[in-house]
């Protein structure tokens, strides 16, 4: 049985290790493009630039790398979010959607009950607020593809649009939230903010707060309900063949609906995390989809999908946004990160081939070892097998 | 006679597996060469090397003596070799000319030059006696004439060396008789042929000479009239198969399903796929649907086990109605004879419309065997052990407050993996897409049986299995008939319709046509019914 639990963590692991190197691969793949850019741009300081990159947040020191996590919860949330959708294989382009029905309902709570709910609990509520905002927001898609038969891409789409108007439409007429004068929100009542946790003195001077932990909870919360509760065995059979679950009894309409549900809740907590994280954030209602729950889909697949993953891989987006900010510093433009991250992008969607060119070589050349090592063992068997084949040559004669 | 292909010592690996482990081969020419060897021997793998798909590690290929290198298809086309894929690969929306031209197109002066390719099409049809009509798409002809189609593409690209793989899998009785007169005629044209099968008995009527393959080494290589079927079966299993099944007396107990008045409809047409079909499975006795493939069976199975709905009819299983969908004015009469009927029983219940979950049937002791083990019968990406509890990973013994007890998973599968010699490369670890079809097939037959149901329904369960899977297969369902289940038995191949089954239903177009006992009627008579040249009238 030990012997058995090896050969099993063994496997997991590489298996992680392929999937890391797949995204490793694809990191480098947009780092050498935006070099080249940076080239042509300005052949002197490229290099001085590529530098600034990859150093992101510590060029601030450590008051840089807090403003890195700070920025990395809320995509860690809609990477989560698209994530989770995918291990159902349902792909949630409705993450911007979501993200912001969730920062709306956090805002709304945050104002309008500051006065009913205990100051202590508001922040607790309001997070609450903005995960139902965007449960409600996801269930909508998935209700379509699971009884309808309607793409999930198709309505996610249009409930994007419609729920950044209709936040935009209901922040707008609400004077209470809204400061017509500057054109967005007032500053979020003190305690809606989230607490630090102490992590202001780790990085003071900077913007960090709770979040980063509450998202890196969530992450390991998701990891144990995809791999270890029945539940996500029954969502991931349904993502990883729909009929098969459906042939074992998984009532699949409820597993896709359930599914929305959740990667809606994930990134409306990552909407809410933004608008809470106290860093006196307003929101600006302009009409625009939120980059952040687009740049979910980025991180989910750099992420390979796994939660876990997605956090490191929403924390190294955010390492290179924040690099982008001292870019400039070489007279660059920070748009050649939003490149990096492009082309990272379509390197990751590339990750299912990547994947299988690595661990095929890999594999190979173990292969090629373990038969050397094993062939003393098998000779045994070998003779066995003549001696056989010599046996039946001989009924053939006669 | 001189060697048109020789294959020398080729070895062929993936990933934890030697596929092909020095093997050679020798076609001769005008000569059909059987290549026998249960699943998972290599011999699909072998003809992939010779056929460009796979490139090999070690060996060499000879075409008439001379050393040649095969890189990819458009190489083996270029040498005059063609293959007959197991899945035919046809545009359903061309025509037979379209899809036999295709990738060789015919052209004057750079536009299409159909009429020359549909002449040249016509004559070979004529000179094998393939009687193909050129101009119907392929969407519209039956499979048996799709496999002539895939054959003419060969011919129309003058291929010598025609490679069938496993080409009777597909047709009925007559159509396979038709083949094997078709494959004489191309060796006597002095055209060569590597046929790839594991049925002895085509081996016995066609091959000249046999080469046997196991777990992917070579056994050795026999001239059919030299040889027995029992010492091919021997040479390809390793021991000796039975190749009648021994039945014990039958004991018949109790309905287990009863199916009344059962349709279905098409997804493809406005016609049904099923249309009022009724009968019985009682204990102890294996029932058996026959019939050619796309004749209602697929639909009906699916309907009955909860994949598809049914637009009219009742099951019931053990008693207990598990789907009942009746017309609006059948519910209304039935409600209104009870109310009339029960007077003083004002409590009754109304008839209505019942549709149990597929996971209801499951528990209550409905195992399904699914025609593709694919789609529905395992997820492939899924471990092994995972597979095994595909529909009971929910029970007690397999979760603690939602969580899955790993350990009892794995031991469960192991204990299955012990009793049903399922083979895999890493245990119940394994992911079964890396499987071979005949193992993945046990794993499916493992859990099935495991659940110790009250009916079994088995879908072509030995469909594309060697001999020594199929053996065990049909042990493990007559094991379970002497249990006292019941069994209900889709089959294509003949053979075991009459030697599996108690009963045998015939199904055309959807309709019973006939219910026969095999032990009163010949394979001939249950061929003409299967083609529906053969109406009974069924008695009830």
């Amino acid at each position: 049985m030990d012997k058995f639990k090896k050969v099993g963590n063994k496997l997991l692991k590489s298996q992680g290790l392929e999937a890391l190197s797949a995204s490793v691969i694809a990191a480098v793949c947009g780092l050498i493009v935006g070099l080249i850019i940076m080239l042509i741009v300005n052949p002197s300081q490229a290099f001085a630039g590529l530098g600034s990159i990859l150093k992101g947040g510590f060029n601030g020191g450590f008051a840089g790398v807090g403003n890195v996590l700070y920025y990395a919860a809320p995509i860690i949330m809609t990477g989560l979010s698209v994530g989770f959708a995918f291990k159902t294989g349902l792909f949630n382009i409705g993450a911007p959607g979501q993200y912001t029905m969730g920062l709306f309902c956090s805002l709304y709570v945050s104002f309008m009950f500051q006065n009913v709910i205990p100051s202590s609990m508001l922040w607790v509520c309001a997070l609450l607020a903005g995960m139902i905002g965007g449960m409600i927001w996801g269930a909508i898609p998935g209700l379509f593809k699971a009884y309808l038969n309607v793409n999930e891409v198709i309505t996610s789409i249009m409930t994007n649009y419609i729920g950044m108007f209709l936040v935009d439409m209901l922040v707008k007429g609400n004077i209470t939230m809204f400061n017509i004068n500057e054109a967005r929100t007032r500053a979020m009542p003190e305690s809606a903010n989230i607490p630090k946790f102490g992590l202001d003195s780790i990085f003071p001077g900077s913007t960090v707060n709770g979040g980063i932990i509450i998202a890196a909870i969530i992450a390991v919360l998701i990891y144990i309900v995809l791999f270890k509760t029945t539940f996500g065995f029954e969502l991931r059979a349904c993502g990883s063949n729909k009929t098969g679950a459906k042939y074992a009894g998984v009532n699949e309409k409820r597993t896709i609906v359930m599914s929305m549900i959740i990667a809606g809740g994930l990134a409306g907590i990552g909407g809410a995390l933004l608008i809470q994280a106290g860093a006196s954030n307003t929101y600006e209602p302009v009409n625009v989809l939120a980059v952040n729950g687009f740049n979910g889909i980025a991180v989910a697949l750099l992420g390979a999908s796994n939660p876990i993953g997605i956090v490191f891989a929403g924390a190294f987006f955010a390492h290179l946004q924040r690099g982008g900010f001292y870019l400039q510093l070489q007279n660059f433009k920070p748009e050649i990160i939003d490149i990096i991250i492009g082309v990272i992008i379509y390197f990751s969607s590339f990750a299912l081939i990547i994947k299988s060119l690595f661990p095929q070589l890999f594999t190979f050349l173990k292969f090629k070892k373990n038969i050397e090592d094993t062939t003393a063992k098998t000779v045994e068997k070998t003779i066995e097998v003549e001696i056989e084949k010599n046996t039946n040559d001989k009924s053939g004669e006669v | 006679m001189s060697n048109v292909i020789e294959m020398r010592h080729i070895t062929k690996m993936f990933p934890g597996i030697i596929a092909n482990d020095d093997i050679t081969l020798e076609l001769k020419k005008g000569e059909i060469h059987a290549l026998l060897g249960e699943n998972g021997a290599g011999k699909s793998t072998l003809m992939s090397v010779l056929f460009g798909l796979y490139k090999q590690e070690k060996g060499e290929i000879l075409k008439n003596g001379e050393l040649v290198v095969i890189n990819d298809p458009n190489d083996a086309n270029t040498l005059g070799i063609g293959m007959v894929h197991q899945h035919f690969k046809l545009v359903d929306n061309f025509t037979v000319v379209e899809n036999i031209m295709l990738g060789a197109e015919v052209l004057k002066k750079g536009i299409l030059d159909k009429s020359s390719a549909r002449k040249k099409v016509m004559e070979l049809s004529e000179r094998y006696g393939l009687s193909v009509d050129p101009d119907v798409k392929i969407e519209d002809i039956s499979v048996g004439m799709q496999q002539r189609v895939e054959i003419l593409k060969m011919l129309f690209r003058n291929n010598e060396i025609l490679i069938f793989d496993e080409p009777t899998a597909v047709l009925t009785p007559q159509e396979i008789d038709e083949l094997m007169g078709i494959m004489r005629g191309f060796a006597k044209e002095g055209k060569s042929i590597l046929f790839i099968t594991h049925k002895l008995n085509e081996i016995m009527a066609v091959a000249d000479s046999c080469t046997v393959l196991r777990k992917g080494k070579y056994v050795g290589t026999v001239q059919i009239k030299d040889t027995t079927k029992q010492e091919l079966s021997r040479m390809m299993v390793g021991r000796d198969v039975e190749f009648t099944l021994k039945k014990n007396e039958q004991n018949i107990g109790e309905t287990i399903l009863k199916v009344s008045e059962f349709t279905v409809p098409s997804a493809h047409s406005k016609k049904n796929a099923v249309t009022d079909v009724s009968f019985e499975v009682r204990r102890g006795e294996i029932v058996c649907l026959a019939g050619i493939e796309g004749n209602g069976q697929s639909e009906f199975i699916q309907a009955l086990t909860g994949l598809m709905k049914n637009t009219h009819g009742t099951v019931e299983l053990c008693g207990d109605v598990i789907t009942r969908k009746l017309t609006v004015q059948e519910l209304s009469e039935a409600n209104a004879q009870d109310s009339v009927d029960n007077d003083s029983e004002n409590t009754k219940v109304k008839l209505k419309n019942v549709r149990k979950s597929i996971r209801y049937k499951s528990e209550h002791g409905m195992s399904h065997i699914p025609e593709d083990r694919h789609k529905h019968g395992l997820i492939l990406d899924f471990s092994l052990a995972d597979n095994m509890v595909l529909q009971t990973y929910h029970h007690k013994e397999f979760q603690n407050f939602g969580f899955i007890n790993k350990k009892a998973v794995y031991d469960y599968a192991d204990a299955l993996i012990e009793k049903f010699d399922v083979r895999s490369g890493q245990g119940s670890i394994t992911p079964v897409r890396s499987m071979s079809g005949g193992n993945q097939q046990k794993v499916i037959i493992a859990r099935e049986i495991e659940k110790n149901p009250e009916l079994l329904i088995a879908v072509q369960p030995t469909r594309g299995l060697d001999v020594g899977a199929i053996e065990y297969i049909h042990h493990s369902i007559l094991k379970s008939r002497d249990e006292g289940k019941g069994i209900l038995l889709v089959s294509l191949e003949l053979d075991e319709v009459m030697n599996l089954s108690d009963r045998i239903l015939v199904m055309y177009e959807g309709e019973i046509v006939a219910e026969l006992d095999p032990k009163n009627t010949t394979v001939q008579e249950l061929g003409l019914y299967m083609a529906g040249s053969k109406k009974e009238e069924r008695r009830g």
